[in-house]
């Protein structure tokens, strides 16, 4: 397999990388199952955000850098305060 | 339709389901082989075109920039969306922001939030406007630029509180940069069908390096754009919930 990576000097060998690529994928689904079965609403968003990060990593070994940073921000900062506010909303008014 | 009928028919309707996918897998190309041809075809002209080394900014600014500028409008609606349904309802009243519970004390902001937000502030905002302004140097954009520059605001209100946010991010200030971010975008496609060229076109000298800051022309103008608009919505967003949970009260 001839790649644009194999050709640069600083090429990780294909094995290695496949190694990283599908360790990324597997932990990704196990994440995604953690996050969805997490029941207390502060645990979760912090599981989020960590799992943005972990997303992150994932489109960063795909050669993605670009999503990289889009998802660092948005997945792992963003989104969980939004939703932090949201909760934080939603108990003032239960008070 | 007793239980075990509809149980053989999901039974069949799934084995069929499965069948098909494990046939589609089959047809599927290895696992990181790229068989289409618009891949090979833009790495191999992108930069004699444009002078971009940020090939991902010039596929999306220049190459599908019209898509870009649909995309963008998603978070313009977003925000213009949340900023109605947000507004001040007629049986709602805002909270005066001023102490309301002088006889409890608020739990003052516990160093360890408060030193690394204001140490991490000044060099998220120049993170950010790297980010935005090198879109046509290296992998990033007005979207991510704008993004990282939006957190430096949630970082103030972590290190400080609400009214600072608000203080250093007036409203009418941020709707006047998000619109004309939004509109920068639009304009730039719109200059160059005013001087004879396709939406969009690259009308602007590319430079002589490819890579340098200077290059590309309308590419980098556009990302600053995105920048501006990106952050601008952010801010927005997140200080409309902010208000909601601090300042405003039903009744």
């Amino acid at each position: 397999m001839t790649s644009v990576a194999a050709a640069t000097p600083y090429a990780v060998p294909n094995a290695l990388m496949d190694t990283l690529q599908v360790t990324l994928l597997v932990l990704v689904a196990a994440g995604a199952v953690a996050v969805v079965r997490t029941r207390n609403r502060m645990r979760l968003v912090l599981m989020l955000s960590g799992y943005g990060v972990l997303l992150a990593v994932l489109f960063f070994a795909f050669q993605a850098p670009d999503v990289t940073l889009s998802e660092l921000t948005v997945g792992a900062v963003v989104l969980p305060v939004i939703l932090l506010l949201a909760i934080a909303k939603v108990r003032k008014r239960a008070e | 339709m007793t239980p075990r009928q509809r149980l053989v028919l999901f039974g069949v309707a799934i084995a069929g389901l499965a069948a098909c996918y494990l046939w589609a897998f089959a047809g599927l190309p290895g696992f990181g082989r790229y068989p289409g041809p618009y891949g090979p075809a833009i790495l191999s002209r992108v930069i004699a075109q444009t002078n971009a080394t940020g090939v991902v900014s010039a596929v999306n600014f220049d190459y599908r920039g019209f898509d870009t500028v649909g995309e963008e409008f998603i978070l313009f609606t977003a925000a213009a969306g949340m900023a109605v349904v947000l507004r001040r309802l007629r049986g709602e009243r805002e909270r005066s922001p001023v102490d309301e519970a002088r006889d409890r004390a608020l739990p003052p902001t516990s160093g360890a939030v408060r030193m690394p937000a204001l140490l991490l502030t000044g060099p998220i905002v120049l993170i950010g406007w790297w980010l935005a302004s090198h879109a046509q140097t290296n992998p990033s954009g007005g979207f991510q630029g704008g993004v990282v520059l939006a957190t430096a605001f949630v970082l103030v209100y972590l290190s400080g509180e609400f009214l600072t946010f608000r203080r250093i991010s007036p409203v009418a200030v941020l709707d006047a940069v998000e619109a004309v971010g939004a509109a920068g975008f639009v304009a730039v496609g719109l200059t160059a069908v005013a001087l004879g060229f396709p939406y969009l076109y690259d009308y602007l000298p590319l430079g002589q390096v490819p890579g340098a800051v200077s290059s590309s022309g309308t590419i980098a103008l556009i990302s600053f754009f995105v920048g501006l608009e990106v952050a601008a919505a952010f801010i927005l967003i997140i200080g409309e919930l902010l208000e909601q949970t601090l300042l405003v009260r039903s009744g």
